[in-house]
C-alpha cells in the first residue's frame, strides 16, 4: 500500500493579489501619507473652487497686496481680511483662489501627460519586446530619444509652435495641448524600457506557451497575458510619469513659455512672485511649497507601490 | 577594448546625425518668421532680399548640408587657427547670430566658462557629499542616520531648482545678508578679498544645484554598497583579520564605485540642461540663460546651435560612461 500524503486544505481562501498589494502599501507609511496629500490636493482643486467661490482673476484694487491672515499674529501692523485668508496679489486677485486655479491646470496637465507618456512607453515596450524584429529599430529609437536634450527642446518647441496653435484651438487649448503632447513624446522612454524587459522575459514564461498552444491570437496574447502582468512596473512609472510632468509644466511657465500670462499655474505664479519675494516671501512660498509637496507624495507613493509590486519584498 | 571605443565612437556619428536633423527639422517646421520685426514700411522686395542674406533663399537640404559642414568643419579650423595662429577658416561663412551679427560661437565661447564654473563646481561639490552619505547609509542600514538621508534626498527629487532658487535668496540674500542674490560675471578675482567675494557670489547658485546631484547620487551610492556588503568577498576580507575601514573603504568601496562614475558621467549633460533654470533664477549669463534670450529673439542660428551643443554633450558623456565602465569593469567588456 502507498502512502497518499492528503494535502491540509487551506485554513483561509486565497487571498486577491490586489488586496495583498494594498496591505502591504499600508504598511508604507509614507506612501500611505503621500497618496492621502495626492488625493487631498486633488480633491481640493477639482471641488475647491466650488466652496471658496471667489473667481480668481477679479481684480479688487483696494484689496491689493493683502498678507496671509496668519501674519498679524507677529505683525499688527500687516494689511490683512479675513475674505482673503492667503492675502492678495499686486492686482487684488485672491490669493487662496489663484493656487486652486493654478493647480487645477498644473494637475490637469501633469495627469494627462503621464497617461499619455505611459500610452506611448507601454506601446512602444510592449510591441518592442513581443516582436522580435521591431525589438533592434524601436529600441535604437529609444536609445536616440534618450539622447536628445529634452529641456533645451521643450523649450524650443514650445517657443515655436505657440503661436499656430493658440490660434487654432484658443490660448489656453493650445497651450495645454502643446504642453501635454511634447511631455508626452519626450519623457516616455524609461516606461517603454522598463516594459520591454519584463515582456521580454515574460514570454519565455510557461504560460504564455500554454496561451500559444491552445491557438491564441496575438492581439488577446497581449491584452489577456502580457499587459496584466507589466501592470507593476507600469504603475511605478506611472507615479514618476507624474512627478516628472509636473515639474516640467511649472519650469516651462517659470521660464515665461507656458500658458498665457492670465492663466495661472503654479509654475507661472511662483515666476510673477519671484520680482516681489522681499517685501511677499509668501506669493513664492504657496505655489512652491504646493509643486514641491505634490511631488513628494507622488515620489513616496511610488516608492511604497514599488515596495508593494515586487513580490520578493511583499509578504515579509 | 580599443575596437569597443572605436565601435562605440563609430556609433556616436549616426547618433549626432540624426539629432541635428531632428533640432533643424524642429526649427524648420517652426512658423516663426525673422522678419516679424522688421517695420512694415519696408517693401517686400527690400524683405526677401534680407532673408535672402540671412541665408534663407535655399532649399532645405543644401541648408542643412551647410550648417553640419559649418559646425563639423569650418568652426573647428576657426578654433586652430585661434591656438596656433593659422589660417584655415579664412573668408569662410561661419554660423552667424541673427541677433547680434557675429558669428554664434564666439559668443557661445565667451559664455561657457560661467557656466562650467557655476555647474561644475556645484557638481563636484554634490558628488563630495553624497558619496560619504551614500557609503554610511548603506553600511547603518535602517539606521536614523539612513531614514534621515532617504527624506533627504527625497525633497532632493522633489523640490525643483525654481523653488529652492528664490526661497534661498529670501533667506540668505534678502534677510540674512549673507550673500548676493545675483552672480556678478563680470567680477575679476585678482586678491584676496575679490576671491571672497566670488567665493560668496557661487554658493547660493552651487547649493541649489548640488542639491539635486546628492539627491541622486546618494541614493546610487548606497543601493551600490548595499549590494557589494552582502557579497562572500566581504566576508572573506572579514574572515582574513582585515580592519573593518579596510573592508569597507578599499574592498566594497572599491567595487561599488563603478556604477556610481558612470551614473556620474551621465549625469552630467543632465546638469547643464538643469542649470537653465538656475541661471536663469540667479542671473548667470552662462549658455542656459544664451539659449532662453535667443529663443525669445528667434534667433535661431544660435537656437539651433545650442541646442545641438547640448546634444552633443549628451552623445559624449554617454560614451565616455561606456567606455568607463568597460575600463573599470572587466567583465562588461564586449570584445
Amino acid at each position: 500500500m502507498t502512502d497518499i500524503s492528503i494535502e491540509p486544505l487551506p485554513a483561509k481562501p486565497p487571498r486577491n493579489k490586489w488586496l495583498d498589494i494594498w496591505t502591504q502599501l499600508g504598511k508604507h507609511k509614507g506612501a500611505m501619507l503621500g497618496g492621502g496629500f495626492l488625493l487631498f490636493i486633488t480633491l481640493g482643486v477639482l471641488f475647491g473652487p466650488y466652496i471658496w467661490t471667489i473667481d480668481p482673476q477679479k481684480i479688487d484694487i483696494r484689496n491689493r497686496d493683502l498678507r496671509p491672515i496668519f501674519t498679524a499674529l507677529f505683525d499688527s501692523d500687516a494689511k490683512v481680511r479675513w475674505a482673503n485668508p492667503l492675502g492678495t496679489d499686486q492686482l487684488g486677485r485672491d490669493g487662496l483662489a489663484n493656487l486652486m486655479a493654478g493647480g487645477r491646470a498644473s494637475m490637469a496637465v501633469g495627469w494627462t501627460a503621464m497617461l499619455l507618456t505611459l500610452g506611448i512607453g507601454t506601446i512602444i515596450g510592449v510591441v518592442a519586446g513581443y516582436f522580435k524584429r521591431l525589438d533592434g529599430p524601436l529600441m535604437r529609437l529609444t536609445d536616440l530619444f534618450l539622447s536628445l536634450p529634452i529641456l533645451p527642446l521643450l523649450l524650443v518647441a514650445v517657443t515655436l509652435f505657440r503661436e499656430p496653435l493658440r490660434a487654432s484651438f484658443g490660448p489656453e487649448g493650445g497651450m495645454f495641448i502643446l504642453i501635454v503632447s511634447i511631455i508626452g513624446i519626450t519623457s516616455w522612454m524609461p516606461t517603454a524600457r522598463i516594459v520591454r524587459g519584463d515582456v521580454l522575459a515574460l514570454k519565455e514564461r510557461e504560460f504564455v506557451l500554454a496561451a500559444r498552444s491552445i491557438g491564441t491570437t496575438q492581439t488577446n496574447m497581449i491584452k489577456r497575458h502580457i499587459l496584466p502582468n507589466v501592470l507593476s512596473p507600469i504603475m511605478v512609472s506611472a507615479t514618476l510619469g507624474l512627478a516628472t510632468a509636473i515639474i516640467t509644466e511649472s519650469a516651462l511657465s517659470f521660464l515665461g513659455v507656458g500658458f498665457p500670462s492670465d492663466f495661472p499655474t503654479w509654475g507661472k505664479m511662483l515666476a510673477d512672485a519671484v520680482d516681489r519675494m522681499e517685501n511677499f516671501p509668501e506669493r513664492v512660498l504657496w505655489p512652491g511649497l504646493a509643486i514641491s509637496l505634490t511631488v513628494l507624495s507622488v515620489n513616496y507613493l511610488g516608492d511604497g507601490l514599488r515596495d508593494a509590486l515586487d513580490p520578493r519584498i511583499r509578504g515579509r | 577594448m580599443l575596437t569597443f571605443t572605436i565601435r562605440r565612437l563609430v556609433l556616436a556619428v549616426p547618433t549626432l546625425l540624426f539629432i541635428s536633423l531632428a533640432i533643424f527639422l524642429l526649427l524648420e517646421l517652426a512658423p516663426g518668421d525673422p522678419m516679424a520685426q522688421v517695420p512694415l514700411t519696408v517693401p517686400p522686395e527690400v524683405k526677401e532680399k534680407m532673408r535672402l542674406a540671412l541665408g534663407l533663399g535655399e532649399p532645405l537640404h543644401v541648408r542643412y548640408w551647410k550648417w553640419i559642414v559649418q559646425f563639423f568643419w569650418i568652426e573647428p579650423q576657426v578654433l586652430i587657427d585661434h591656438y596656433f595662429g593659422t589660417t584655415f577658416a579664412e573668408g569662410k561663412l561661419r554660423v552667424i547670430s541673427w541677433q547680434t551679427r557675429s558669428p554664434v560661437m564666439d559668443i557661445v565661447v565667451q559664455r561657457i566658462p560661467q557656466t562650467i564654473w557655476v555647474v561644475g563646481t556645484a557638481y563636484i561639490v554634490g558628488i563630495l557629499i553624497a558619496i560619504p552619505i551614500g557609503i554610511y547609509s548603506a553600511y547603518k542600514q535602517y539606521s536614523m542616520f539612513d531614514q534621515a538621508g532617504t527624506f533627504v534626498s527625497m525633497i532632493g527629487f522633489s523640490i525643483p531648482p525654481f523653488f529652492t532658487g528664490p526661497l534661498l535668496i529670501v533667506i540668505f540674500a534678502v534677510h540674512l545678508g549673507w550673500f548676493p542674490s545675483v552672480y556678478d560675471t563680470t567680477h575679476v578675482v585678482n586678491d584676496w578679498e575679490s576671491f571672497k567675494l566670488q567665493f560668496r557670489q557661487m554658493i547660493l547658485p552651487v547649493m541649489v544645484l548640488a542639491l539635486q546631484t546628492t539627491a541622486q547620487i546618494s541614493r546610487y551610492m548606497r543601493a551600490s554598497m548595499l549590494d557589494n556588503l552582502n557579497q562572500d568577498y566581504v566576508r572573506t576580507a572579514r574572515a582574513k583579520g582585515l580592519s573593518e575601514f579596510v573592508v569597507v573603504m578599499v574592498h566594497v568601496l572599491r567595487n561599488s564605485m563603478i556604477p556610481v562614475i558612470t551614473v556620474i558621467a551621465l549625469g552630467m549633460p543632465a546638469i547643464f540642461g538643469g542649470a537653465i533654470i538656475t541661471e536663469v533664477v540667479f542671473k548667470v549669463n552662462g549658455i542656459g540663460q544664451l539659449l532662453i534670450t535667443a529663443l525669445f529673439a528667434n534667433d535661431l542660428p544660435m537656437v539651433q546651435t545650442l541646442t545641438f551643443i547640448f546634444a552633443v554633450l549628451i552623445v559624449l558623456f554617454n560614451l565616455i560612461a561606456d567606455i568607463l565602465y568597460g575600463v573599470l569593469d572587466p567583465r562588461i567588456r564586449y570584445d
